[in-house]
Order: C-alpha cells, then structure tokens, then sequence
C-alpha cells in the first residue's frame, strides 16, 4: 500500500448504492475505497468504472448518510483481499470476512484476492469421487462427487435447509476423509442462520465450519462481496491445506437481487426481468471456482441453495445457476404436501457428473442401469397417475396399473426418510432392487441382462 | 509505433487517447501488465478496445501500444492435440509456467517450440499459387499436416529445403513475389475476423456420419453444413456436442467450449486420448483441437474464440480435409457481444443483444461449407452450435437468428429430458433440410431402403402422437388393436431406436449398417405384428413375443456380434409369426 493515497471531497452524485466522484487522478479499475460520512463513519466500496476523472463506486454498506458535500473518498490503491489463515476453521465472519464471534484476531497467513483467479481448465482434475449423503433421492439418483457444483433449487417454506443442514451432517466419502464446511449466509434471517449454527454444533462439526454471515438486516450491497471472501477462504483452505471443503451458499436469490439493485442504480440496459445481461458470468465467477485441481489434495465442493421465484425455474436466477452448475436438485411442493420428506422430485433433478462417479469400484457396478430404469418407471408411473385422473384406473391395462402402483411406493419409500436416517449406498441400491421388483422383469430394457440376473429380486416377479 | 494513454475503464471495454493511425481490430497491449486488448472502435484519437484478460486494477494514465497486427492465429504444426484459451494461448504450457491458475500479461508461443520432419512435395523452380502444398509434416498419427503456401502469396519458388528436419521458426521455402523474395516457414499467420479464401463452394451430398441414431438416421447433417441444436439447460446440448466430437467421421474436429464450464473441457481432455475412432483406430485426441474460454475466463476472449476455433477449422479444411467444428454454446458468445456492446452503450436491440447479432451469427455459419479449395483439392467445414436459450424458450433472439441460417435444427426437449428420453431430441419438431441431398449417399453406400424406412419410422411416430391424443381422453384400451399395435411400435422406435445411451460402451456409437438394421428390425417386426392383428392375434399377446424384449437388447449387441444375433432375431419372429398365426388359424 502506498502512502500517497488520494483522498478526494468533490462528491457528484449520490444514487443507491453508488456514488459518483470528481476530478480523480490514477484510479485503478476495481480498486477498493474507503468512504468517510460527515459523522466519522467509514464505509467501504469498490470502483465500478472510470472515465477520465470521474469515478463511479459501489458502496458495500449503502450510502445512507452519505452527503454531496461532507463525505470524503480515499482510494487505497489495491484491489479488495482477504486476510487468510487456518485459524479461519470454527470461526464467525461478517460478509466482508471481518470476524464477528468473540475469538481472537486472525493472524493472517497471507492476502489473497477475494476475485481469485480462473482455473485454467488444463489443470482442473475431474471429479469422480463418489459423496454419499445418506438420501437416496440424492446418492441413488443424481449422486454427488467431490468437486461438483450442484445447487438444491427450493421454494420459500420448503424444507431445503433441513435438506441441507442433514446432507453438511451426513456427508461422507466412502475412504473415510472428512469434510470442512464453509457456510456463507447471504440475507437470511437470523433464524435460518441460527438452525445451521445449532445443526453444526450438535454434530460436534463446529471446529471444521468457517461461517460467513451477512443477514437479512445486514447491507444487501455486501452480498455481493459475501461469496467471493468466503469462496477465497475456501480456495485457501482447499488449494493450500489440502483441505476438502463443503460450501453452502445460501441464498443465492438474494445475492441475484443484490446485483440486480447495483445494474439499476447504474442505469445498465436491464436484461430479463431487470437482472443485468451479464450475470450469466457472474454467477459463473461464483460456481467456477468448485472443483479440483490436479496437483492438489483439497477439493471445493458447492451447495448454492436457492428459492425460485414463484416456485419458477424459468426464472432467471435458477435458470441461469442451472445453465452454470453441474445439476441441481429440485424440492417439489407437491411431494412436500404429500407429506414426503425429503420432498425432492427426482425427475427434473440432475447430477451432471453422476456417471463418472458411480459404478464399479465407485458405487456399485449395477448403479447406472439402475438409476436408469427407476428414471424411466417413475415417468411412466406419473404419466398414469395424470391418465387416471382424466380416464379412471380402470381403463388402465395390467401392466399401467403396476406402473402407477410403482411411482406411489417409490415416493414413500425410496424417496421418503427420516430426517435422521442415513442410508449407505448399498441399502440404496438395494432398495430400488426392490422397488423394481414390482415390475415384470422383462419391462427392465435399461438394465444389462447379467446385472438383471443377479439383482432383481426373483421371487416376487409378474 | 502507436502509444497512447488509457482514459477509460468499464470492465473489458477500456479507451485511449493518442491513438490516431490506429486500425480498427488491431491486437494492443494494454496498460503496465501489456494485458491484450482489440480494437473494436476509432473516433478521432479515441480508441476503444476489449480486452482479453482481467482488467481489476487497471489505471487510468497508464499506456497502449498498438502492435500494427490484427487479432489473427499462427497456423501450422502443433495445433492437433493442443488446448488454447479464446485467443489461441496454449493452456498446457501456460500451466507449466504459472502453475494451475490463470495468470495475466502472459505471452507464450501459440505453437509449442519444436522441430518437425518435412517433406516437400514441390521443387524449386515451380509457379506457387496461394494455398498450394508445400510439403507435409505427420502431426500426429493420424493427421499428415499439408504445409500451405499463404492464401496471401504467390511467385516463383526459388528454393525449398529437403526432407528433414527443421524447426517451427526455420524457413523451408523461398518465393519470388511480385514484391521481393519472401521467406516461408511450417506456418504462417491468418486474421481470424477474416474468412480464409476458396476455390468454390458446392451444394452437400455427403452425410457426416455421427453415429448417432436420431441424428444420422433421422436428422442428419452433412459435411460442410450446419446444424443448431438449442435447449435448456441439462437437455443434453453437451453431451450431444462431445459425441459429435468423438465419434462423427471428421478428419479434423475442432471444439471450442465457448462460456461453459472448466469441467467439461476436462472431461474432454480426461477422457478423449482413451477412447479410439472406430475407423482409424486410433486415439480420437489424434485429430482433435480444442478451444477453452469457460465462463469463469474473461469474456472478450469468449468473443474472440469462435473466430479463433473456426480460422483454424477453416486451415485444415485447405488442406482437403473434412472438418467439423462444434460451438458449445453460441449463446455465450451472444451474449459476450451484448456484454461489450452494452459497455459501449451502443443502442440495444431485441433482448438487449446488439442489432448486428443476426449479421455476426450468419457470418459466423456462412464459414462452414463443402468447397473447391485454392489448392483443387476438396474440404469441408460443418459447423454444429449450440444454443442456450434463457429459460429454454426458443422464440428468443439467438435461437431464433440461428434457425434462420443452419440447415438442421435439432431440437432439444425438457419434457424427454425428464423422462431420460435421451438424446431428448424432438422427432416433432426437428428437421433437416440435406435428407434429399444425401439420399443417394445411403443409397450407394449403406441400403437402398434408407429414406424409405426413416420415412415409415417417421410416420408411425406422427400417428403415435395424434393416438396420444385419442389415448388422453379415453385410455388406451378404447383403440382398436390395429392402433394399439402403432402404438406398441412408436414405443419400440422411441425406446429402442431413438434413445441412446452416450455413456454405454457399446450403445454409444452405431454404425450406418447397424441404424439400418436396427430399423429394419422394428419395421419388419411390425409389419408382422399388423399380419397376426388380421389373424385375431390380440395385442397383449404380440407385446409378449420375445422377439419385442430381444429387439430392446438390439443397441447393446455389439457390431461384431450383430450378424448372428440378427439371424437368431429373425428366425426366432418367424416362428413365432408361425405358431401363433397357426393357433388362431385352427
Ligand atoms: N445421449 C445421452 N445419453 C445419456 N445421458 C444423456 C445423454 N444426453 C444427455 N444426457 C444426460 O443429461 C445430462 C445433461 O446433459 P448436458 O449435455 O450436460 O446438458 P446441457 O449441455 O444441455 O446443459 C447429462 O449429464 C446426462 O446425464
Ligand atoms: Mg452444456
């Protein structure tokens, strides 16, 4: 840091989040400023553009209080870092990566920038190591290896935090490692946050949680900032202490919402429903930065939760999140009526790196085939429960009438648990043998014949 | 040498002052860090420019230096098997250097720095045209790499060195030009916003063969044409992408994985070098190059990496080759048009995109084709984009700019998608516009039958879908058997034809002779089941035949095995025909 830092008072325009600054000289673009208020208070903000001698600055606190004339901008000359450390581990930050518990200072290792940089995709490993999460909906059907981005797609009062809070108690890797978790709470309410904080403490994980908060009540302009220290602390923790991480982000709507205020404040053309044409890249600035990499033992594996709009997965936000991570698991409203827990509709979910990550070895050699034809009686099960609806069951044919009996034990038993109850991959697979085997054997066209043979419970076929 | 001083940033789009001579789409080094910038943009001594790596800390005042060169590629040997980001840096080498992070104001050599053994094929002396062959290099094990003379340079061969071997920077040839002597070497270098001349362009006859049954047998595409292929995200537009990759009878595939994501060009580079090109049998890495600017990396060079990926495409297809590049996905390109053109606050047409998006896009495609090359050789370029609509509503712009331009449109489906019906292609709803061109190609080449077949496939799939309707109301039992017997046959070509499973060995890859007596099969076999419906056989009782189960395993059996398992096939629905035909006969 120089010491010939600039401090400037020719405030032009205070708008939002962002104000407008005169007659500047040398600013770097992204460069972080420090913004003093008439009454002393310091905010921080990051320049947005400059042109000549005007710069234009998010401020990351909000402008409340901030005067035309009074206030004062000083530019610091570099962009925004974070102080890292292992010490971070069990630890309580604010969104701007400032502890907020009654530890002690963090003595920082180093600084890192909180953009970080692209892997580059030469040195990236693939993900291929089987997670078990202890759901079936989840291990059986769209499995998680380590490495993967794979967001759970919810709706406002679905249970997608319990869904998390079980899967961050769960986790395991079948060789035994464990995960670190890196929660980053982005405008939920203390409550929420509270639910994690207690969930952890009960597992006795606390010790290997780095929480980063900032709540409903805390400034929406820090959110955007929130992910990218938390996911830097993590890349240091991964990358450089060989650590495999865990990280929730949760909730990514209101960090969409936030950049969203930013664009209008800016005046930006606005792109489908008011969020900027560029947060497709945004976001990937976000979820890119899971995965492995080669040379290093950690991995960053991402859980972004996010609450469609109007239960909308057109909507942008999990539209484009869906476009970017490598699946996602959708909590349906019509499962969590019938009272099935977890309420996940396996159907329209998806893990992207799922079939390289079972199999022989991985999971198990039958998985795939499996999985496959559960897939595919499932949809023709639901495709027979709307033509009930229309014709009556009793226009259904021997065979549809085993179908629609197959989706209803499949959502009460494969799909439905206990919130306590973690399955190892084994009873999974064992349990959707016998959900098949509600089936006639000849209905298994996704299945090879030799897996057929030893895994299709014999005695109850036809 | 033109120097200016930077007096605007806003993201990648950066101005400067004092920049009077400039060229419009001249390569600058931008700023202290010499980051590479474009320009796309000249009014008086302002010059606007993108620039291709991160531009946090940037400094107004600090200087550009124009180069005098616009963004262009370097083209000879060392591009197969090479990964290079949006603006051809070899990703390997800048791993190498800077360990696994992208680093900024990195230069590196765009082909690695090493010696090749050439052997000419003319001798001084000789008139050299533009485009003409020099000598070749073998690249790698399957790919002969022909050294091109420049589409820029014609004269008098004065000299060329012998078989040997030379260095990537040694001259091997002299010309005489009209101009003075100029020097040769393995490669030379091409704008890649400037199409590569031809010969002629020719209407296509040939299909390229994907093996990929919806595909080849339904919607296929032929060399030097074009295909899009939108669809929502998780529809399969990917997996589609690398099968084309992997297993369409290109000689040179060029992949460019354009805004996706890191993981995906992993795979590719993961998984590619094990498996083998059926027809050569050689790793398919051997003819393959690849272009990775992922989401994360900066977005002006995400721009530039589709003109990147299709220069070089368009260099091997001068040598007479048959070339196909695949764009995953066009959509992030798009909008790394609106990005920078929404920093330049130029006036926002449809969506935000700029009004030239359509020319861009047309332009782009307009690249692909089955030409005369200045050489006289024939090559081809088909060029497959994929499209990425927002919220999967293909009447936004991008798709619907692209429909107007590609001949195939493959069209991806949510709801096959939901029900693993994959490739979720709709057979509804896609089209190809090269069936008739490259009918004779089937014909002379794999079966006499083939378009009539696909023709009868197609029509009982229609008439599936009206009796869906019929079924909605009513229930399936309330069709006469007849219908019911369409019905279980759509199924069949649905299940067992249509869907392919791009992760199962065998499923994988079909051959044209394996399409057609997959079809074949369900064809004849339902033409059987129509013959026993006359004779009172009820439906149930067909379903039940093995032969429904056996032609089910069809995609599983591999080409070594087809032939007898066919014959089993056969045999097996005849006596079956036979027996049952016999039962309600007596
Ligand atoms: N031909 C196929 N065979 C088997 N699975 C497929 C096929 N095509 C797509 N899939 C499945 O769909 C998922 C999403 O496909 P992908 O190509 O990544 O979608 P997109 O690129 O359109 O977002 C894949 O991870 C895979 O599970
Ligand atoms: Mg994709």
């Amino acid at each position: 840091m120089s010491d010939v830092q600039k401090e400037y008072s020719s405030i032009r325009e205070v708008s939002g989040p962002i104000i407008i600054v005169d007659g500047v000289e040398g600013v770097g673009y992204s460069e972080v400023v420090e913004v003093t208020l008439p009454d002393g208070t310091k905010r921080r903000g990051q320049v947005l553009e400059v042109d000549r001698d005007v710069a234009v600055i998010q401020v990351f606190e909000g402008t409340s209080g901030t005067t035309t004339e009074g206030t004062s901008v000083r530019f610091t000359g570099h962009t925004l870092k974070l102080p890292v450390s292992e010490d971070m581990l069990g630890r309580v930050f604010n969104g701007m990566g400032e502890p907020i518990d009654d530890g002690p200072d963090i003595i920082p290792d180093k600084e890192m920038d909180i953009n970080g940089l692209p892997i580059n995709p030469s040195a990236r490993e693939y993900p291929r190591e089987f997670i078990q999460t202890g759901l079936s909906a989840i291990d059986g059907m769209n499995t998680l290896v380590r490495g993967q981005k794979l967001p759970i797609f919810s709706g406002s009062g679905l249970p997608h935090n319990e869904i998390a809070a079980q899967i961050t108690r769960q986790t395991k890797v079948l060789t035994g490692e464990e995960f670190g978790i890196v929660f980053v709470a982005m405008g939920i309410t203390y409550g929420e946050a509270n639910f994690f904080t207690e969930n952890f403490r009960k597992s006795g994980a606390l010790e290997k949680v780095v929480m980063f908060l900032n709540l409903a009540d805390d400034p929406a302009i820090e959110r955007i900032i929130t992910p990218r220290v938390a996911l830097t602390a993590a890349e240091y923790l991964a990358f450089e202490k060989d650590m495999h991480l865990l990280v929730i982000l949760t909730d990514m709507t209101n960090y969409c919402e936030a950049l969203r205020e930013i664009s209008a404040a800016r005046e930006e053309v606005p792109g489908r429903r008011g969020y900027p044409g560029y947060m497709y890249t945004d976001l990937a600035s976000i979820y890119e930065r899971a995965g492995r990499i080669e040379d290093r033992e950690g991995s960053i594996t991402q859980m972004p939760i996010l609450t469609m709009p109007d239960d909308d997965m057109n909507h942008p936000i999990p539209d484009l999140s869906g476009y970017i991570t490598e699946g996602q698991i959708i909590v349906s409203r019509e499962l969590n009526r019938k009272n099935i827990y977890p309420p996940i509709d396996v159907s329209p979910s998806l893990s992207r790196l799922m079939k390289d990550g079972i199999g022989e070895g991985l999971t198990r050699e039958d998985h795939d085939g499996l999985q496959n034809q559960l897939f595919g009686a499932y949809a023709k099960g639901k495709e027979m429960r709307d033509l009930v609806a229309v014709v009556g069951e009793d226009a259904l044919s021997d065979l549809d009438k085993q179908y629609l009996h197959f989706a209803e034990e499949f959502e009460s038993n494969f799909i439905r648990q206990k919130r306590d109850e973690d399955r190892s991959i084994e009873e999974t697979l064992d349990l959707g043998w016998k959900m098949l085997g509600m089936l006639p054997e000849g209905e298994l066209k996704r299945i090879d014949q030799e897996y057929i043979e030893k895994y299709y419970p014999k005695e109850q076929s036809e | 040498m033109i120097e200016g001083k930077i007096v605007k940033i806003s993201g990648p789009v950066v101005v400067a002052e004092g920049m009077k001579g400039a060229k419009m789409y001249e390569v600058i080094k931008v700023g202290d860090t010499q980051l590479i910038g474009e320009i796309i943009g000249l009014e008086e001594d302002l010059a606007t420019m993108q620039v291709y790596e991160e531009t946090a800390g940037l400094k107004i005042g600090e200087k550009v230096i124009a180069t005098g060169r616009p963004l262009s590629v370097k083209l000879g040997p060392g591009l197969i098997k090479n990964i290079y980001d949006g603006v051809q840096r070899p990703l390997r080498v800048m791993k190498d250097e800077q360990g696994s992070f992208i680093l900024r104001g990195v230069s590196v050599k765009e082909l690695p720095e090493k010696s090749w053994e050439f052997v000419p094929r003319v001798k001084a002396g000789a008139a050299v045209e533009p485009g003409m062959v020099l000598g070749t290099v073998k690249e790698s094990e399957v790919v002969e790499h022909r050294i091109l003379v420049p589409p820029n340079v014609s004269g008098d061969l004065k000299h060329i060195v012998l078989k040997g071997t030379y260095d990537i920077e040694d001259d091997i040839a002299t010309v005489k030009t009209a101009d003075g002597d100029v020097g040769l070497k393995m490669y030379h270098a091409w704008p890649v916003r400037e199409p590569r001349p031809y010969a002629k362009k020719h209407p296509s006859t040939i299909p390229l063969i994907t093996g990929q049954r919806v595909l080849d047998t339904f919607f296929p595409i032929a060399k030097g044409g074009t295909a899009g292929i939108p669809g929502g995200f998780g529809t399969g537009k990917t997996v589609t992408q690398h099968q084309l990759a992997k297993w369409a009878d290109a000689e040179i595939v060029v992949y460019v994985g354009c805004g996706e994501r890191g993981n995906e060009m992993t795979q590719v580079l993961k998984e590619f070098p094990e498996l083998l090109d059926p027809r050569t049998g050689k790793p398919i890495t051997e003819r393959t190059v690849l272009i990775a600017n992922t989401s994360n990396m900066p977005v002006a060079a995400r721009e530039a990496s589709i003109y990147t990926g299709v220069t070089i495409a368009e260099y091997f297809r001068d040598m007479g080759y048959n070339v196909a590049l695949m764009a995953d996905s066009t959509s992030r390109w798009a909008e790394a048009l609106r990005e920078i053109s929404g920093r330049l606050e130029e006036m926002p047409g449809e969506a935000g995109f700029p009004a030239y998006l359509a020319s861009k896009l047309s332009g782009f495609y307009e690249r692909s084709g089955r030409v005369d090359t200045l050489a006289n050789d024939t090559g081809s370029l088909s060029i497959i984009g994929a499209v990425s609509p927002p919220g999967g509503d293909f009447s936004e712009p991008v798709t619907q700019n692209t429909l107007r331009v590609v001949k195939v449109f493959w069209a991806l489906d949510k709801k096959l998608k939901d029900q693993r019906h994959f490739p979720s292609i709709n057979w509804l709803t896609s089209y190809s516009l090269y069936l008739d061109e490259i009918e004779d190609w089937w014909k002379d080449n794999v079966s006499e039958k083939w378009k009539m077949r696909r023709d009868e496939a197609m029509s009982i799939l229609q008439e599936e879908n009206e009796l869906q309707e019929i079924v909605q109301l009513i229930g399936p039992d309330a069709l006469p058997e007849r219908q019911r017997v369409t019905l279980l046959c759509a199924q069949m070509i649905r299940e067992d034809f249509l869907q392919q499973n791009a992760f199962h060995d065998v499923d994988s890859f079909c051959s044209e002779n394996k399409q057609v007596v997959m079809l074949k099969s369900i064809l004849d076999f339902y033409d059987t089941a129509l013959k026993l419906i006359d004779s009172g056989v009820s439906v149930a009782e067909i379903r039940d035949m093995p032969t429904v189960q056996k032609i089910g395993r069809l995609k599983y059996v591999s080409e070594k095995e087809l032939e007898s398992y066919i014959k089993g096939l056969t045999d097996e629905m005849y006596d079956e025909y036979d027996r049952l035909a016999r039962s309600y006969a007596g």
